[in-house]
């Protein structure tokens, strides 16, 4: 499965355990408003580090985090190559 | 009637006409009456008088033999867990100016070399009686915390007894613990048993849960305490069907609906009740109603004991309560009211008291904050799961989020249908950030040598 396929997979499920709308993901979504809250990106940060072994987010040091979801679906792309 | 404030643990044996109760663990017996003609410190004894002891002797007879001997005798004595390393023990040995040390004297020499180095052996030798005036004992008991620098609670005979001197009338039932009888939960049994004249039942090293329980049955235990850990354990393994005590006790953790309902199907015919102590705050109430927590109502004075909640933990202020803590910058044990902070955290809801958890063991997620212990109570409410271990997984949004290892019974299929089952009946009773984000199935999971759940850090 790509990064991008595993991290809508996550999304989704995370969405439909938390009982949680979710606008579609498109490229130029931005995060605040996806849907997802604070916890709910937590669990995704830490499944995607099972799922794909790493965790950009403990590695970068201040800007550059990611605030759409193309952004974020690159942001993990990177950090896996 | 021999006043507690006064006597030693011999004058309580003394006083027994009947020689019949023996303590005995699975390799050796002994029997309390012996120690009025015998001695364990044969050659040493008398030059304990007075001493400041390191008690590291291997096994619980030993222990138990120095204990009966050194009451009354040594002007203090700690009572050492067996994993206390070298190091630490030079640390309690300076804590408590030990000018003594009494050790197993069937197993090379003693770990820490001080004034006086008195070997313990079994069997008892032929001994005169004691030459030296009895004096009150000062016991002290290391505290539960295991990590930093040792922290003593001190004791005397008065303060260990308490719950039970008194009380107890003439019957001498006969108990057994899973416990070590050198921390507090098994040190209560073990002084219940030579006070009252009552048999005891004790495991060995390396005992397998099968004979233990077969020799509990062999010899008729008919109390028995453990931790719910401990008795997790025994609900686990199936083994020793035909033991069936007329009364079962769970301390030293929180029990919890699940392993009180276990037992009731485990033990049908017995009483069932969890009692709430600690080496600083004492014994303070027993629960018998099987269902987890306390009723409010024990809030307040209730048999000398009185208790209070303030900022969320139990309060405790009781004759059982430690007298001070040792050692150098040793914080104050009792407030200005005489009451120690347990460090439990309590939750009332409805008319009833919950323990919820640790105050140190709060996991905060993004500034919320839960108490792994309740979360493991809701998990091992599901019938397949026997044990459950909840704790922190950092987390670069939240600072931590909560995640649960699960312990299932055996034979217990399709994991991810019981995961989905923890899952879904976490979210019907929790928080969304108590729920665990994740939850791994293990084999089994660690206890502490105390028989508690090991938390790390």
């Amino acid at each position: 499965m790509s990064v991008r396929a595993t991290i809508i997979s996550q999304v989704e499920q995370i969405a439909k355990e938390q009982k949680r709308a979710i606008a579609p993901l498109s490229d130029d979504l931005p995060l605040l408003e996806s849907g997802l809250d604070s916890l709910c990106f937590a669990i995704l940060v830490a499944r995607l580090e099972d799922a794909v072994g790493v965790d950009p987010f403990a590695e970068a040091e201040g800007g550059g985090l990611p605030l759409t979801f193309g952004e974020l679906v690159k942001f993990y792309e990177n950090a896996v190559h | 009637m021999l006043s507690i404030e006064t006597a030693s643990l011999i004058d309580f044996i003394r006083r027994r006409d009947a020689p019949g109760a023996d303590i005995a663990n699975a390799d050796r017996v002994i029997r309390p009456a012996d120690f009025l003609t015998h001695t364990s410190l044969a050659g040493f004894r008398d030059d304990l008088a007075g001493r400041s002891v390191i008690l590291a002797t291997g096994d619980h007879l030993k222990t138990a033999a120095a204990l009966i001997e050194l009451d009354g005798l040594a002007r203090r004595f700690v009572l050492c867990p067996p994993e206390l390393d070298e190091e630490r023990l030079r640390l309690v040995a300076d804590i408590v100016e030990a000018d003594a040390i009494v050790y197993d004297g069937d197993s090379g020499p003693p770990p820490l070399s001080l004034g006086i180095s008195a070997p313990c052996r079994l069997p008892l030798e032929p001994s005169p009686p004691r030459r030296a005036e009895r004096i009150a004992s000062e016991w002290a008991l290391l505290t539960s915390g295991t990590t930093g620098a040792p922290k003593l609670a001190l004791h005397n005979l008065a303060t260990l007894t308490s719950a039970f001197v008194g009380t107890t009338g003439d019957e001498a039932p006969n108990w057994a613990t899973f416990y070590d009888i050198r921390r507090y939960g098994g040190l209560q049994i073990f002084l219940r048993a030579v006070v009252g004249g009552s048999a005891l039942t004790l495991t060995s090293p390396h005992e397998a849960l099968d004979d233990f329980l077969a020799r509990l049955a062999g010899r008729s235990v008919e109390r028995i305490s453990g931790t719910p850990s401990h008795w997790r354990r025994v609900l686990m393994s199936g083994a020793g069907r035909n033991f069936q005590p007329p009364y079962v006790r769970l301390s030293g953790e929180i029990s919890d609906a699940a392993v009180l309902t276990g037992l009731r199907k485990r033990f049908p015919d017995s009483r069932i009740g969890h009692a709430y102590a600690s080496t600083e705050a004492g014994v303070a109430f027993e629960v018998t109603d099987e269902r987890p927590g306390f009723p409010e109502s024990y809030l307040g004075e209730r048999n000398g004991v009185v208790m209070k909640l303030e900022d969320g933990s139990l309060r405790i202020k009781s004759p059982g309560s430690a007298l001070t803590y040792i050692g150098r910058n040793a914080p104050p044990l009792r407030d200005e009211q005489g009451f120690v902070d347990t460090g439990d955290m309590v939750e009332i809801r409805g008319d009833r008291c919950h323990f919820v958890g640790r105050r140190g063991g709060v996991i905060n997620v993004g500034g919320a904050k839960v108490h792994p212990e309740e979360v493991e109570a809701v998990i091992n409410l599901h019938e397949r799961v026997t044990m459950s271990l909840v704790r922190a997984r950092a987390n670069p949004i939240t600072g931590a989020l909560v995640i649960a290892d699960v312990v299932l019974d055996r034979g217990a299929a399709k994991e991810d249908a019981i995961r989905e089952d923890i899952l879904a009946s976490c979210r019907a009773r929790l928080a969304p950030y108590k729920v665990p984000a994740m939850i791994r199935f293990v084999p089994k999971l660690a206890t502490t040598v105390g028989g508690k759940l090991a938390r790390s850090g």
